[in-house]
């Protein structure tokens, strides 16, 4: 096989951190790949090596600025583990999961509404002058206020468990260190009935453009996959915990209900020379075939039904568009991501209306282990914290695999479907990069967990041949 | 939103843990510790949309980040944020000018919003420390914000440090001195 020109599309708009997209065209100009480069975080082996284990949940927010709360609760629960303190009482685990309900509240907030509306708004084709976020605040103001306080509302619920904005203190092993006092829920209450109303609100759109353009986009960026993610004991989505489960693309089970501590004897990853990060596929069935998409869509499609009655309304007819087998539409993540946003804030009506938040006991400790497995569903998909802690109680060894890694390969499938539809000739057109961008966009990637110094990244466009040679450069931004 | 209040807002962004980007919530951190009335201190990881609804109820606000560019120990410049309107790059995070745009179209903010750039130059692996001339620079940082947080001439800050060539994104038309 040859190939003739490789086509650089570096960096992906509106997605966070650093990525690049290669396209790869054979001599005939067809599409035969394309890689979506993304530089992972690097060093973070030795940055955690010879810590002791109790600064872990607070350390590994520093990998990520998009979802810190996703990583202080991932290594909180491996650290769980290693202090015997994984039965949380009950005042400790629903301060948790509160505090992770508001992450996803507000992440997929900012992202459905500031990330993704403006492409259902004004069409994958419009200017990206006016594509944009401040484009949604000049055109439709209402409903960009409203994703702001949507956000903020998910955020004051994090800084009401969780503590302060960067250093989140919250959750600790074997428990958290305060409980939810009276006077802070009585704040969070009084604008839960605006976010429950916002929030079907919030479905219905993504619905609408999805069930009525779905002729469009059922072909868009779009494969059969494999689906992860973890599952309640009954099969119901919970985003906190439980144990994984893996169906293929008509929904047959290839595992349920594993206990993630023994995640590594049915997850592998590869390792493939031209990628930093690795290509996560289900063992029994091989790195070829056996990858697999996590997040908001796969949680649809792997849980047996939603305990929350109005989300779970929707997931009825999110189903009922594939006739109960799995949605493989890649653009069919907005929509699922919507369900999530309402199930939500159905979790956390619940939750703050459980006395058990103003509980006392708040820390448990059992036999200590060496080894800590700590798993949740973050925002863009599940989360891997994996950890060797010795005698002198210092980590010596982690393994995260997170919810982008886990997305790996499809969202380089995704990029290749979009180009194998979308690119005439050589040239990368104004549409196809905005093609793109919006398939990865679907998949909400969290690209390197960057940094976001003033002056750094620009948005930049390159072609080049198989040799190096660049044919092409177009910068945006 | 309307001013509510005659506090001038020190918001430091980045992420402590990728070495110099952490210049911002250090920055944050000094001035929060020195107690000073009549500022405001807030710290986080990046800016975000949220952000929007808070700055306009200040008398000024200021925005400390590292900055990949120009000069040391620091530069200080105007958000502009008229020129506001094209595609950004990424929007889990904002600009500063992103954040006063919105802030303008949807919360009628009209307040004068500034940024500190202080001069990093480490940004690489994972790391919880600053390097060497960041630390020095941060050192003139805070004896300069000490200062004007107290005199509140920021057109002049502006003229004496302004930097224009490059601004975030490399020299974006939002961005001027």
């Amino acid at each position: 096989m040859s190939v003739a020109k490789r086509i650089v599309i570096e960096p992906v708009t509106r997605v966070e951190g650093h990525g690049k997209v290669v396209i790869l065209l054979d001599e005939n100009q067809k599409v035969i790949q394309a890689r979506l480069h993304i530089v992972e975080f690097r060093g973070f082996e030795r940055f955690i090596q010879g810590r002791p284990f109790w600064e872990v949940p607070v350390l590994v927010q520093r990998l990520c600025g998009i979802c810190p709360v996703s990583h202080h609760l991932a290594g909180a629960k491996a650290m769980d583990r290693i202090v015997g303190g994984e039965n949380l009482t009950p005042t400790a685990e629903k301060v948790r999961r509160l505090m992770h309900y508001g992450q996803i509240y507000q992440s997929h907030a900012v992202h459905f509404f500031h990330l993704c509306s403006p492409d259902l708004l004004f069409g994958f084709d419009a200017d990206v002058a006016i594509r944009n976020v401040i484009g949604v605040a000049g055109k439709y103001p209402d409903l960009a206020v409203q994703a702001v306080l949507m956000r903020k509302y998910g955020q004051e619920i994090i800084k009401a468990t969780a503590g302060k904005k960067i250093h989140g203190t919250g959750a600790i092993p074997g428990g958290v260190n305060k409980n939810l006092p009276l006077a802070e829920r009585d704040v969070l209450l009084k604008d839960l009935d605006q976010q429950i109303a916002w929030s079907k609100g919030a479905v219905k759109i993504a619905k609408d453009y999805t069930v009525q353009n779905l002729a469009r986009l059922a072909p868009f960026g779009s494969f059969d996959s494999n689906h992860l993610s973890l599952v309640r004991a009954d099969g119901a989505m919970d985003l906190y915990d439980g144990n994984l489960r893996a169906i293929d693309a008509q929904g047959e089970v290839i595992f349920d209900q594993v206990d993630y501590q023994r995640y590594v004897d049915f997850i592998a990853e590869e390792v493939r020379d031209w990628s930093y990060m690795k290509f996560p596929f289900i063992r029994s069935i091989g790195p070829e075939k056996g990858w697999y998409r996590v997040g908001p869509l796969a949680r649809l499609n792997t849980a047996s039904f939603i305990d929350t009655p109005l989300a779970e309304a929707e997931r009825k007819e999110f189903i009922r568009v594939t006739s109960g087998k799995p949605n493989n539409v890649t653009m069919a993540y907005h929509w699922a991501r919507m369900i999530e946003i309402l199930h939500a804030i159905e979790k956390i009506q619940a939750l703050l209306n459980d006395k058990d938040l103003q509980g006392t006991d708040l820390v448990v400790k059992g036999q200590r282990r060496e080894v800590g497995i700590g798993l949740i569903e973050a925002p863009r998909g599940t989360l891997f914290h994996h950890y060797k802690v010795d005698e002198n109680d210092q980590v010596v060894s982690a393994n995260l695999i997170v919810s982008t890694t886990n997305n790996n390969e499809p969202m380089n499938r995704a990029v290749a479907k979009v180009a194998q539809d979308h690119l005439q000739g050589v040239e990368i057109t104004e549409g196809l990069l905005n093609y793109v961008e919006v398939a990865i966009r679907a998949y909400d990637p969290c690209l390197s967990c960057a940094t976001h110094a003033l002056g750094q990244m620009p948005l930049e466009v390159t072609v080049v041949d198989h040799q190096g040679q660049i044919l092409d450069r177009k910068s945006r931004g | 939103m309307n001013r509510t209040t005659d506090k001038i807002l020190l918001f430091g962004y980045g992420n402590p843990g990728r070495g110099d980007d952490g210049l911002g919530p250090a920055l944050a951190a000094a001035i929060e510790a020195l107690g000073m009335s009549g500022v405001a201190v807030d710290a986080n990881y990046q800016l975000n949309v949220e952000d929007a609804s808070e700055i306009g109820g200040y008398a000024a606000v200021v925005f400390a980040d590292a900055a990949a560019r120009g000069p040391s120990p620091f530069w200080f410049s105007l958000v502009d944020d008229s020129a506001v309107g094209r595609v950004g790059w990424t929007s889990h995070s904002l600009t500063p000018a992103e954040v006063v745009a919105l802030a303008r179209d949807m919360f009628g903010s009209k307040v004068p919003a500034y940024v500190l750039g202080i001069r990093g130059y480490d940004f690489g692996e994972l790391d919880e420390t600053l390097s060497p001339p960041a630390q020095d620079n941060l050192a003139k940082a805070v004896a300069f914000v000490r200062k004007a947080l107290v005199e509140r001439e920021f057109e002049r800050y502006v003229r004496d440090f302004g930097y224009t060539t490059a601004g975030p994104n490399n020299g974006s038309p939002t961005w001027k001195a």
